[in-house]
């Protein structure tokens, strides 16, 4: 699956990850958001999505919701209005990086 | 010259650890010390039992020093903080051990307080947990005087210790009420915040399955973010509400408090990150992590702590003598899951591979992902071993720490899904 709006040839899997991290821009975030139903990103979004993606390039896996209340500076209630249907899954579909790996 | 090992955590894996070494060092060779805040060693998977009167608390509880082979000293003591830089272990005393290898066993705490309202109003009355003794004990009380009404079972969020316990708890409470003759009384809910009963898909539909065949509902991607013990709810981040007569919650998990107190040591949640495959701590390369106190992407379950015990073993050998480590654990995982009426199913798997049907060990052995008789008593088995054979870390005939490929049914898919 690719983003054609962005004329780029982005792989994405079927839960809309991104396969290739390394394909994603900063610029691909308004279309990427507009996807998943928000269509104003605010500076406390920014701040989730860069915030996700540097845990991501550092530890090679993103954070989980528990893990961003505790670190990203925004607690899980904002993070949910902010990303109303999962700020895990939806801020990482956004921010370009793999689904968090799936603790058993 | 005599090394100097420091295990903090007597439960599963700090104690075989301490019994397999003591095995391959002399005295003079390797002093073993062993630190824990309490003589109770709980067999934690006979905590599920506890609740339906099929346990009793005093028959999953033995002293920790007794579990410990001769010439193992035990500091019963808690742990105040890990020093790495210095290799020195300062105790709740005021004492400090030095070491020349730390392993680090504490496994995983509760910490209900960081959900609102589940400490509050109704907390061992109408809300509960069995994943404490004094829980699953309350607990039992509880479900005894519970006549019919609406329950509740719900798994705050991952990580959790034992992540089937919580859908055997529905199982059994099937069973449970089905015996009592009141079971079209009870309304039994499972709240998860995974998007399906589990986490990899192959087990995930065939647990949905089971639990709709026993008339559990399921409610996915539930992240509960109140607990309200008076008026009866469980409330959602996302506003979803959830009534209960009587909730069974699992608390949050997080690491032992002293690795929060310890520079370098943990992660957010106080667990340690380890290479999964060596065990050796990020911290350190004298620090060595087995069990639920690991950051690894493997189960929280005994299992587990059993089989990482060969590599962690090993390889705290080849630190000593200078020796390059080895990548042997793989995340082998093997759960026996309680189903009621004496039945239960077996769930084996590792890092890459998911549970798949089958037998275990091999293509004659007990079956996988399938309801049978055999794999309930080989649960119930399980005790005696866990006591005389994984503790004092003799192997187990037959099973091999390694995760079998033969007797397996391959699956179609092999991606996991997202807590």
């Amino acid at each position: 699956m690719t983003i054609a709006p962005l004329g780029h040839d982005v792989e994405l899997d079927a839960e809309g990850f991104f396969v290739h991290p390394e394909q994603w821009t900063e610029e691909m975030v308004p279309e990427l958001a507009r996807r998943e139903g928000i269509d104003e990103l605010t500076p406390a979004h920014w701040q989730v999505i860069r915030f996700m993606r540097a845990v991501y390039l550092n530890n090679g896996a993103g954070p989980t919701v528990r893990v961003l209340g505790k670190t990203s500076g925004v607690s899980i209630k904002q993070l949910y209005e902010l990303f109303p249907k999962g700020p895990a899954k939806v801020a990482a579909r956004i921010a370009g990086i793999p689904k968090p790996r799936g603790c058993i | 010259m005599t090394h100097r090992v420091v295990i903090l955590g007597a439960g599963t894996g700090g104690t075989l650890t301490a019994n397999r070494l003591r095995r391959r060092y002399s005295a003079d060779e390797a002093r073993i010390t062993v630190v824990d805040q309490d003589d109770r060693h709980v067999y934690q998977p006979g905590l599920l039992f506890v609740p339906f009167g099929l346990a009793h608390p005093e028959d999953v509880v033995r002293p920790r020093g007794r579990q410990l082979r001769g010439g193992i000293e035990y500091r019963r003591r808690g742990v105040e903080r890990v020093d790495i830089e210095a290799n020195q272990v300062h105790l709740a005393d005021g004492s400090a051990l030095e070491y020349d290898v730390l392993v680090v066993a504490t496994g995983a705490v509760l910490v209900p307080e960081e959900t609102e309202g589940l400490t509050g109003p109704g907390w061992m009355e109408r809300v509960f947990t069995f994943y404490s003794l004094e829980g699953a004990a309350a607990l039992e009380g509880a479900l005894a005087r519970f006549d019919g009404g609406r329950i509740v079972v719900n798994v705050v969020d991952l990580p959790i210790k034992c992540p089937v316990a919580p859908l055997e708890f529905c199982f059994l409470a099937d069973w449970y009420f089905t015996d009592r003759g009141i079971r079209d009384q009870v309304e039994i809910v499972y709240a998860t915040p995974l998007d399906g009963a589990f986490t990899k898909p192959v087990s995930s539909r065939q647990l949905g399955e089971m639990l709709a065949e026993k008339g559990v509902e399921l409610v996915t991607e539930f992240n509960t973010g109140e607990v309200d013990g008076e008026g009866g709810r469980l409330v959602a981040y996302d506003g979803r509400e959830l009534p209960f007569d009587l909730a069974v919650v699992v608390p949050l998990h997080g690491g032992a408090p002293y690795v929060g107190r310890s520079p370098g040591l943990g992660d957010e949640l106080n667990f340690v990150p380890a290479d999964e495959h060596t065990l050796q701590a990020a911290a350190a390369p004298n620090v060595f992590v087995i069990g639920d106190a690991a950051n690894v992407p493997a189960s929280k379950a005994g299992s587990v702590t059993h089989f990482e015990g060969e590599t962690l073993v090993a390889n705290v050998g080849h630190f000593l003598a200078g020796e390059p480590l080895e990548s042997r654990f793989d995340g082998h995982a093997n759960c026996f899951i309680e189903t009621g009426f004496h039945k239960a199913l077996l769930i084996d798997f590792n890092y890459e591979t998911e549970p798949l049907p089958g037998h275990y060990p091999g293509p004659v052995g007990l079956p996988l992902l399938k309801e049978s008789r055999l794999n309930h008593l080989g649960k119930l088995l399980f005790q005696w071993f866990y006591w005389h054979s994984l503790l004092p870390g003799r192997d187990i005939p037959g099973i091999g720490a390694g995760m079998p490929r033969a007797g397996k049914t391959p699956a179609t898919t092999t991606r996991g899904t997202e807590p």
